[in-house]
């Protein structure tokens, strides 16, 4: 008998294979060592999966003994850098209130309340002071960045920076054409009712 | 922020379960009767002769003579019946959802009931049942299921009065409402019946299912299929309780709610989705599209409530229909788009909230308060899924779900609390300078900047496919130091009020001509 082919080298694994087993197998707990090893590939490659990672949350939630706090700051940082999707709240609905009142996630609360709230200059104070939170995930910065310009530019069509006037390049929500009136349609039916009346 | 709010089970003021003077063995006539005719429907697959003995007959033996006790034991029954093993499960599983909505349960009683849906739902899935069963007791299966586990979790999470024997038997019988076990019933009940496929090949015309109901007239059964469809909206409702809007809404995405379906075909299942739809989508700040739904629910339920009034669901229907107002009058605080509910919806919000809505758009702490209440009285009962700790000292921390959901909320509320302020300036202003409007909302210019800004995001949700779309009714956009306002929508819709003022004025006219005067 031939000796057997040795087994291939164990590779990062493949976004593919992560995500089917979150479709096929969501609920079963043996998964739960490939979604930490993903939200860390996650940070690295500086790639993102929502459902993944709720799947991950959901599974502290039933088994809180095999919970990361690690694991789970990376996550709330990744939903972070998903703003302006609500995905920081999401996932922070899954995290413990005892949990949530601890470091790192109360300092990331607040900085996600500030950039809810449109505080950017706080926000960029207090990161500054917090650095240590986000090293470890590539991309953030830009992440914030182009969230600040996002709302920015939901919100401006000139605004005031460093001394210069910006223009910001109209879009759907940042001109005042006026929006046409959805005409007030009667059916037809609610017309007849006054036939009589009008004799 | 510690509400009022009573979050124990209903159950818990019911009488215990081990009445004394029941005699579990002791048979009426009228359960023999009824169990023999049941049994003989359901092997003839008489589906309607079965959806009255289950909804009417079982009702009326049950006021009849088991107002506060159980029914007779199945062990007594079975001779009736062939000792026919499915028959039995569910006779079991009426007999447990008796119990549990009249008394109540007793922990080893608890676990029987599990064991029970375990050795049913396993029969299904094995395919061993050629039955036709109505799809009102399949959607009360998925429904009580789901329910006993909630009730389950929020009385195993009351440890602090626990006797010594119970905690015994917590801890034999870790396995029994496992959250693991719940949610893999249901999702092995959605694969193995291929719902998703059939409904996907539905569309193509390749398959029947909503046309009959998902009745099967090709001589097979139904029990798998429907089975499998109501545990999607199953999935909706547990992982609502767990506080995963997301993944809730996933699972309920194979039905299309904008049309009829089977989930219609049983005002339970209709509520119970669009409920958890509706609540989902507050919570992910969609509220353009809780709003909608809400809308149309509460419509409908206004319409046809009154052919309810004497079925069993009757209460639970006009529950859900309070506490979908209360989530309605929050929805519409926090978006005001008026112009998406209909005027018999908006004449009973009104009425139910006419007082509370204006002050929970001001910016102070009355209005928390009522947005605390409103909520609290509304929500689905949250549950923690992991298994207690047995260590001393012992607590109770069936409250902390709800706490933590509740928390979140109120913190989003506060985050907008300041919006309406500036909406009302919004609505009277053309044109305003930066200066002007921060003087009247008594802020400086930057503080106004963060509103202003904190507006544009807070009414601008991202969509399923991640498209920004508006949601607001007054807009504007900021050139330099102007601030110019975009009224988006008709403020008042004139022409229906103006048709019912025209057809009451005639209607007193006519009724003055009729008076004689002497």
């Amino acid at each position: 008998m031939g000796r057997e082919a040795e087994p291939p080298p164990p590779q990062q694994l493949e976004e593919n294979t992560v995500e089917q087993l979150v479709a096929v197998n969501p609920y079963n707990p043996d998964i739960l060592p490939d979604l930490e090893n993903y939200v860390n590939e996650q940070v690295s490659s500086r790639t993102y999966s929502l459902e993944a990672n709720l799947c991950l949350l959901r599974f502290y939630q039933f088994e809180p003994d095999r919970m990361s706090v690690q694991i789970v700051a990376r996550i709330l940082i990744k939903a972070l850098m998903a703003m302006p999707a609500p995905d920081f709240s999401l996932c922070l609905f899954l995290v413990p209130e005892r949990v949530q009142m601890e470091e790192p996630f109360k300092t990331l609360i607040v900085l996600s309340h500030f950039l809810e709230t449109g505080r950017f200059r706080q926000f960029w104070e207090d990161l500054a002071k917090n650095r240590h939170l986000v090293e470890a995930v590539p991309g953030f910065d830009q992440a914030m960045q182009s969230y600040a310009i996002h709302v920015l530019s939901l919100t401006y069509q000139k605004v005031q920076g460093r001394g210069q006037l910006i223009v910001i390049p109209p879009n759907e929500f940042n001109h005042p054409e006026s929006k046409k009136n959805s005409a007030e349609s009667i059916p037809l039916d609610h017309i007849t009712r006054i036939f009589p009346i009008l004799g | 922020m510690a509400s009022n709010y009573d979050y124990d089970d209903a159950a818990t003021t019911h009488p215990p379960s081990d009445h004394l003077g029941y005699d579990p063995n002791f048979v009426p006539d009228s359960v023999k009767t009824f169990v023999v005719h049941l049994y003989r429907h359901i092997r003839e697959k008489n589906v309607y002769e079965i959806h009255q003995m289950y909804e009417t007959s079982f009702q009326t033996l049950s006021d009849r003579l088991f107002k506060d006790t159980p029914w007779p034991s199945v062990e007594a029954v079975a001779h009736y019946v062939d000792n026919d093993h499915v028959f039995c499960l569910l006779y079991r599983e009426m007999w447990f959802r008796h119990l549990f909505a009249r008394l109540s349960p007793t922990l080893q009683q608890r676990v029987d009931s599990w064991d029970n849906y375990c050795s049913l739902f396993q029969v299904v899935l094995h395919g061993a049942v050629n039955m036709q069963l109505p799809n009102q007791w399949l959607w009360d299966m998925v429904d009580e299921f789901v329910y006993q586990f909630q009730s389950f979790c929020q009385y195993r999470a009351k440890m602090k009065n626990k006797t010594a024997e119970e905690i015994d038997l917590l801890r034999q019988y870790d396995q029994a409402w496992n959250v693991y076990g719940v949610l893999n019933y249901l999702q092995a009940l959605m694969e193995k019946s291929m719902i998703i496929q059939i409904l996907e090949q539905e569309k193509e015309g390749l398959e029947q299912f909503t046309d009959t109901d998902g009745y099967d007239y090709s001589g097979g059964s139904n029990v798998l299929k429907v089975l499998g469809y109501f545990s999607m909206v199953g999935l909706l409702r547990v992982h609502c309780l767990l506080g995963d809007y997301q993944t809730g809404l996933k699972c309920l995405r194979p039905i299309d709610i904008s049309q009829q379906g089977v989930y219609t075909s049983v005002i339970g299942s209709h509520i119970t989705t669009i409920y958890h739809y509706g609540f989902a989508n507050l919570m992910m700040r969609r509220y353009v599209d809780a709003i909608r739904e809400f809308n149309k629910i509460l419509l409908y339920i206004f319409k046809t409530k009154q052919y309810h009034q004497k079925s069993p669901q009757y209460e639970q229907i006009l529950k859900k229909n309070e506490q979908m107002y209360a989530l309605l009058a929050i929805c519409l605080s926090l978006c005001p788009q008026v112009n998406l509910v209909d005027e018999t919806v908006n004449s009973q919000l009104r009425e139910k909230y006419g007082e509370k809505m204006p002050r929970m758009q001001r910016c102070d702490d009355d209005a928390f308060v009522i947005y605390d209440e409103l909520f609290s009285y509304a929500c689905p009962k949250f549950i923690t899924p992991s298994p207690p700790s047995f260590d001393e000292p012992l607590v109770n921390y069936n409250q902390d779900a709800y706490q933590l959901q509740l928390k979140l909320f109120l913190y989003e509320v506060k985050q907008q609390q300041l919006l309406s302020g500036v909406r009302t300036f919004l609505k009277v202003y053309s044109t305003i300078s930066l200066s002007k409007l921060s003087s009247y909302l008594e802020v400086d210019e930057s503080a106004l900047r963060t509103i202003l800004m904190t507006y544009k995001h807070k009414s601008h949700a991202v969509d399923t496919d991640g498209k920004i779309i508006s949601n607001a009714d007054v807009d504007f956009c900021v050139d330099d130091d102007i601030v110019r306002v975009v009224e988006s929508k008709p403020a008042k819709r004139y022409g229906d009020y103006f048709l019912r003022q025209i057809v009451k004025l005639e209607s007193m006219i006519n009724d003055m001509d009729r008076i004689k005067l002497e």
